[in-house]
């Protein structure tokens, strides 16, 4: 641990300040709170709304995982789990079920989530309206006054156009009846994971300025219509390597004509049930 | 198997070891030292430290160094320092009148009480390339004047005596600090020039160009430019008053801008301002502009819809740390929302396949 800075890196002051903001968000649930984002180490865009909230968050005796993309492994993962490994000195696990502060960009865990645990979203745009509406002002002034006819104009028009919604990530959702909010862009596959979740979820947006969340046991619904009901997708097959069929799967080209496989986007989740046995089409086990 | 984004962390030490190695270029080359950058790259460095927002010449030569000439990337390292830093207090208003100057043009009047200084300007110099400077020289002596400056007034406040200026705000008003306080909408003029200040160059610049060429158009005449070094002071609670903590140079442009009178305010002139750190004309000529630009709703001007009239366009946009941040994020991984479209794509295209077929 690195003797130079403070214990997760930020001055006291400022967690103070982003513990304020946090406080702010889980009494409001969906309402994204303003906070004087800091500069840090890292760029903008690459996750510095999720360092901030979980330095604010971090205790010594916390237990860390970072993914990316569901992943452990990925680049930025690594990076960003790595200063937490320099800059507070916690330990950090690859295993959902022995971390109390997840970090994650892109992704919900598979494995659920329990009472006592931190999901922590990297969000790159916060407002759910933005692309509707880009001014801040005006986006603001709609949550206010609840006036969301705009969104369900958009949905509606896809709709016409293509018979579907056609937005397969950041899947808007309402909170408890009030709040649209941008969930991240976690694909609309997770977006049932929101709702009702025993763990704490916050959102930190770096460059925006603002942080959300959502308290344990929050009920969020995707925006959906009567006749057009919500529908979480993912690729038709099973993982290749561990034979899930209910967990989300990245598509992966093998070779240059066209060949594929699938397997589980979280790394910890497809590991674990390859040590529990199970074995999928491609697996060492039975390609070997 | 495919891991192409993967087993990051070995990939990451040995990129990071050959960038430090590619920073170091032909070790047979003398390294560049940070007085080497100080004294000879000094209007980068000066970009750096506006950019920045840290006025320390020393720092700023390190990150240049360190970015291996990249400023945007030296901007970033210095903004990330800056950010750890205690906050001790507020200096008082620095004085810009009082300014020691290295140089003050107005290209409203032929002469102003103080005189025109010219300084070490590139203007009127010819853009040839000096082969000479590719052998290393002796280094080149200017002529000193030795007679002290004369005082030097405002410009701008000449012709505020006449009454055809508008007035200055008396700026009693402690101004939001944008590094503390989230921005928020909409931002006074306070707020404004704190971002341009720090904003990017290329960016307020062209931003300013716009407004020259009709998107927003102000009619800005340079009243006054002036660079040169001003005294920092900061009160001491302890003691009552205020003791000078050092000199920063600075770069002030305040532009004349024709007004013809609006709904609310008398035919007048009005102004734009800039300041920034730094010797930096092109960003405080720059920043006047696009200051005068978004001062539209208090004059009562027309919005035309202009870009450089829309003030959250240009304040979200003119930070370059975040902008490159946002903009290179688009680098890492994003399969998962790729997957998720990929999916959607395919099956739109089915069910548009289904309805041809059924159309047939």
């Amino acid at each position: 641990m690195s003797e130079a800075y403070t214990f997760a890196y930020l001055d006291d002051a400022t967690k103070r300040m982003i513990r304020r903001a946090l406080l702010k968000a889980l009494a409001v649930p969906g309402y994204q709170v303003p906070f004087a984002s800091r500069e840090m180490p890292m760029p903008y865009g690459w996750g510095t709304g999720g360092v901030q909230v979980t330095a604010a968050c971090l205790t010594p005796e916390d237990t860390l995982k970072v993914i990316d993309q569901g992943a452990d492994d990925t680049t930025n993962a690594v990076s960003i789990r790595r200063f937490f490994e320099r800059t507070a000195g916690v330990a950090v696990s690859e295993h959902t079920a022995e971390a109390s502060v997840i970090q994650t960009r892109h992704r919900i865990p598979e494995k659920p989530l329990s009472e006592g645990q931190i999901l922590v979203y990297q969000v790159p745009i916060p407002e759910p309206l933005r692309f509707l509406e880009p001014r801040e002002s005006e986006t603001r002034k709609m949550h206010a006054l609840e006036e969301y006819g705009l969104m369900h104009v958009k949905l509606y028009e896809d709709i016409a156009r293509h018979g579907a919604i056609a937005t397969s990530y950041a899947y808007p959702v309402r909170v408890e009846g009030r709040y649209v909010m941008d969930p991240s862009p976690i694909p609309k596959f997770d977006n049932p994971k929101l709702s009702n979740n025993p763990a704490i979820q916050l959102f930190g947006a770096g460059r925006e300025q603002r942080i959300y969340a959502l308290p344990p046991y929050t009920q969020v619904v995707s925006l959906d219509f009567e006749d057009h009901p919500f529908e979480p997708t993912k690729a038709e097959a099973a993982c290749d390597l561990c034979g899930a069929t209910e967990s989300y799967l990245d598509e992966v080209i093998v070779d240059d004509a066209g060949g594929r496989m699938f397997c589980c986007s979280d790394t910890d989740f497809c590991a674990s049930r390859r040590d529990a046995g199970h074995i999928g089409r491609l697996a060492p086990e039975v390609v070997a | 198997m495919y891991v192409a984004t993967k087993g990051g962390e070995k990939a990451i030490d040995a990129a990071h070891a050959w960038l430090a190695a590619e920073r170091r270029g032909n070790p047979d080359v003398p390294e560049l030292s940070i007085a080497q950058i100080r004294e000879q790259m000094a209007l980068a460095v000066n970009r750096v430290m506006a950019e920045g927002s840290l006025y320390d010449r020393d720092l700023a030569a390190l990150a240049i160094k360190q970015a291996r000439g990249d400023l945007i990337e030296a901007v970033f390292l210095i903004r990330a320092y800056r950010t750890t830093l205690p906050r001790f207090g507020a200096s008082a208003p620095v004085e810009t009148g009082a300014m020691a100057l290295t140089r003050r043009i107005s290209a409203t009047f032929k002469d102003v009480p103080g005189g025109q200084v010219l300084g070490p300007t590139f203007d009127y110099t010819h853009r040839l390339l000096d082969f000479a400077l590719m052998a290393e020289g002796e280094a080149p002596l200017a002529p000193q004047d030795p007679a002290p400056q004369d005082t030097a007034p405002h410009v701008l406040g000449l012709l505020d005596r006449d009454g055809l200026m508008e007035p200055l705000p008396d700026g009693a008003e402690v101004p939001p600090d944008l590094t503390r306080e989230p921005l928020e909408m909409p931002a006074n003029r306070a707020l404004r020039l704190q971002a341009l200040a720090r904003g990017d160059e290329g960016f307020v610049l062209g931003m300013a160009y716009s407004t020259q060429r009709g998107y927003g158009r102000t009619h800005a005449f340079v009243g006054e430019l002036r660079i040169g070094t001003v005294m920092v002071e900061m009160e001491i609670p302890e003691l009552g008053f205020s003791v000078e903590i050092g000199e920063v140079e600075l770069t002030e442009c305040e532009t004349v801008n024709q007004f013809t009178g609006s709904k609310t305010e008398p035919p007048q002139f009005t102004r734009g301002y800039g300041l920034v750190l730094g010797q930096s004309e092109r960003k405080a000529i720059s920043m006047s502009l696009v200051d005068r630009a978004l001062r539209w709703a208090e004059l009562g001007e027309e919005n035309t819809g202009a870009p450089a009239q829309d003030s959250e366009f240009v304040l979200y946009h003119c930070d370059n740390i975040q902008a490159t941040g946002f903009l290179e994020h688009i680098k890492l991984p994003h399969y998962v929302d790729f997957q998720s479209e990929l999916e959607l794509i395919r099956r739109l295209r089915r069910d548009a396949g289904h309805m041809q077929e059924a159309a047939e």
